[in-house]
């Protein structure tokens, strides 16, 4: 019973990364119907703008001998990486997927594979290959409740998480540009007609997506310190089949999906032997999908399918 | 364009060994090592480490204008490739060595994962090799023509299970390891395999696996921590034991946590920081206290890269003076490589008592050194601290 709930607390941070990040993918598709597969490494490109930016501020707030709070640094740093990452997104969409916008989709989702290589292998080049330990923003505090043991970063995350969730929610339900998305996804053909601008939309998708997955890659280095060029690409393509499995296109089916998916490994190498952990976490997926082929919130398009 | 520029200056002292030996005519053999490292990929650091040992290596060599052989003295050449610590890329970088470059003798690679294969590649072109680090017996096994410069793992394994059950006088013992690495996965096997020889049956009561590039390993961490285990013993790289052992104090563990060689590298501590203070592992030297002809590499060494060298730099070291030793006791190049490198391999086997700087070697017959153990502690202030010493009986 301890370790039921242990495993639910760990279940809960591994399935907040895959949940921010799979809102990413499906918020594209929802929009472009293509899935953007270099969405795993722009969260690497988050986590290390948020490494030099909790640097820096750490350095500034040293030469000005401020005794600044943790908390502090750690809160500006997930805002100012968010808005930061979100114009690498506006920047990919530009140059990577607009030209591409009227060719055959197979092109496009190469284009994604290959900015996610260009990603990955123009960090190393600036970086090089070196481990970065990303700063511990927050002393950690473990609180013992029973015999589950809690730590304030894996709250803050979990919270984080949740509310970013919440504020995209709302943004989506609530606003114009929501609607207007909304929208697209029920028809991409004749929702430009009407006076949406997808060259606005578009950017727009993207730089929200980005910014959720900066978000990731900052509490992700909170959780996991230690960050190389490669980290985005399993976690990726995790993400991607929470993504599918949420059922394309849908917001919250992602973000159910997203903890889904971590609570399927946590569990999987609780139960069986550890070694087995993907072979059966995926094999469960696998069986879902054959009897919700479209996910768990997707429609089956009536519209032809691009992808 | 370097590689360029360092054949030139090669060439040029080549030019003037020729001028003093007063030999005006005919084409000088030059001496080309390969280094097969992983320069990028999961651990650079250890290629860092190899890189830098080779070129204080060569740099030796060149200040004494050459490599001497019989009496004559010879250019050398080092040839370094990366690759990317993957095995498919370490395979690559021999076979591009042996076939292009021609190497006479190639160092690397260093990981298990990759020197296993690589070792395959070498040994069907006749091609001397020898990996400074791979701990796994297959590395070597029934390749005549591939050698190792550290222990093994069947030998690793039961120096840690005594060494742990000596100190802390536990019986019950967890492993986390990644399953899909040769290295880890074998070191994991040998040390379950002593200590239930020390301790009975189901005396390791969590036997607990991932794969590489796993960050969370919360699940199995609390598998492991609600097991009663007394030790966790994790033969994993510098990046995992970060995150492993920060994940394992966060979810209460409150044993030790012991390690391996692979532990060794310069940047464990400055990932893990203060979490791994006080943890032990075994490798082959102690930086820490070191003495003689280990000192003053360790020195040169600081001097140069700013920081203390780990294990792999050491035995890359060891591993290239071994490669200089046969070389020179092959007593004369005669320019055909195939005949060249069967000479190498010979004088290799027949080296004993061989003086290096991670202690003495002798090779078996599989072209495995005889040498000692060194169980380490990772000090308060982060340094490694020589513990005790462990040889072979």
């Amino acid at each position: 019973m301890d370790l039921f709930l242990q495993n639910i607390v760990n279940a809960l941070q591994w399935g907040s990364f895959y949940a921010l990040i799979a809102l990413g993918y499906s918020m594209v598709y929802s929009i472009l119907m293509l899935f953007n597969f270099a969405h795993g490494d722009i969260f690497m490109v988050g986590a290390y703008i948020g490494f030099g930016i909790a640097t820096g501020l750490l350095a500034l707030a040293a030469m000005a001998g401020l005794p600044v709070p943790g908390w502090l640094v750690l809160v500006l740093t997930i805002i100012i990486s968010m808005f930061l990452t979100s114009f690498v997104g506006i920047f990919i969409e530009r140059v990577g997927y607009r030209p591409l916008r009227e060719a055959p989709r197979a092109s496009a989702a190469i284009t994604g594979l290959m900015i996610g290589i260009i990603l990955e292998t123009g960090n190393l080049a600036l970086l090089g290959a070196r481990r970065l330990s990303f700063p511990s923003l927050i002393d950690t505090v473990t609180f013992q409740i029973g015999s589950v043991y809690v730590t304030n970063k894996k709250i803050f995350i979990v919270a984080v998480s949740l509310s970013l969730m919440f504020g995209l929610h709302l943004f989506i339900q609530k606003t114009k540009w929501g609607m207007a998305m909304r929208a697209m996804s029920y028809d991409f053909q004749a929702v430009p007609l009407m006076g949406v601008s997808i060259n606005k939309l578009a950017p727009l998708t993207f730089a929200i997506g980005s910014g959720l997955a900066a978000a990731a890659g900052i509490l992700y280095g909170l959780a996991y310190p230690v960050l190389d060029p490669y980290m985005g690409i399993l976690l990726g393509w995790k993400a991607f089949v929470a993504a599918i499995l949420g059922g394309r296109g849908s917001i919250l089916g992602a973000a159910l999906a997203g903890f889904l998916l971590g609570f399927i490994e946590i569990f999987a190498a609780w139960i069986f032997p550890s070694t087995f952990r993907d072979l059966i976490a995926y094999s469960i997926i696998l069986l879902i999908l054959t009897f919700r082929p479209h996910g768990f919130f997707g429609q089956a398009h009536s519209t032809q399918l691009r992808l | 364009m370097k590689k360029m520029t360092t054949g030139l200056i090669i060439g040029l002292i080549g030019l003037l060994v020729f001028a003093a030996n007063g030999w005006c005519f005919g084409r000088k053999t030059v001496i080309k090592i390969g280094i097969n490292a992983p320069i990028t990929g999961d651990i650079p650091k250890v290629g860092e480490g190899t890189k830098y040992a080779a070129r204080m290596w060569l740099e030796d060599i060149e200040k004494a204008g050459g490599l001497t052989v019989g009496d004559t003295k010879y250019p050398v050449e080092v040839v370094i490739e990366d690759n990317e610590s993957k095995a498919e890329s370490a395979v690559k970088a021999n076979t591009k060595m042996i076939t292009e470059d021609e190497v006479l003798f190639i160092v690397g690679p260093q990981s298990s994962k990759q020197a296993i294969p690589a070792g395959a590649v070498a040994n069907n072109y006749e091609t001397p090799m020898i990996t400074p680090w791979s701990t796994n017996p297959d590395s070597t096994k029934d390749r005549p023509f591939v050698f190792r410069g550290c222990f093994l793992d069947p030998f690793q394994g039961p120096v840690l299970a005594n060494f742990i059950t000596e100190e802390f006088k536990f019986t019950k013992a967890a492993v986390l390891y990644d399953v899909a690495s040769d290295y880890p996965k074998g070191l994991a096997e040998f040390f379950k395999k002593a200590w239930e020889n020390l301790h009975g049956p189901d005396s390791v009561v969590a036997f607990e696996s991932f794969t590489t590039k796993d960050a969370d390993f919360s699940s199995q961490l609390s598998k492991i921590i609600k097991s009663d285990a007394q030790v966790l013993f994790t033969p994993q790289y510098y990046n995992e034991v970060a995150l492993i052992v920060q994940q394992a104090n966060e979810l209460g563990w409150k044993g030790p946590i012991v390690g391996s060689d692979s532990w060794g590298s310069a940047e464990t501590v400055s990932l893990c920081g203060e979490n791994c203070y006080g943890q032990f592992f075994s490798t082959h030297y102690a930086a820490a206290g070191a003495q003689g002809a280990t000192k003053d590499f360790i020195d040169r060494y600081q001097a140069k890269h700013g920081y203390v060298p780990d294990d792999v730099a050491a035995l890359t070291w060891d591993s290239l003076r071994l490669a200089q030793r046969a070389i020179e006791d092959t007593g004369k190049i005669t320019g055909k490589i195939k005949k060249d490198r069967k000479a190498v391999r010979d004088a290799m086997a027949r080296i004993k008592n061989f003086e290096g700087i991670t202690g003495n070697m002798t090779f078996t017959e599989e072209g495995d050194p005889v040498k000692c153990a060194v169980i380490v502690r990772i000090s308060d202030k982060g340094e490694y601290e020589f513990y005790k010493s462990v040889c072979p009986n």
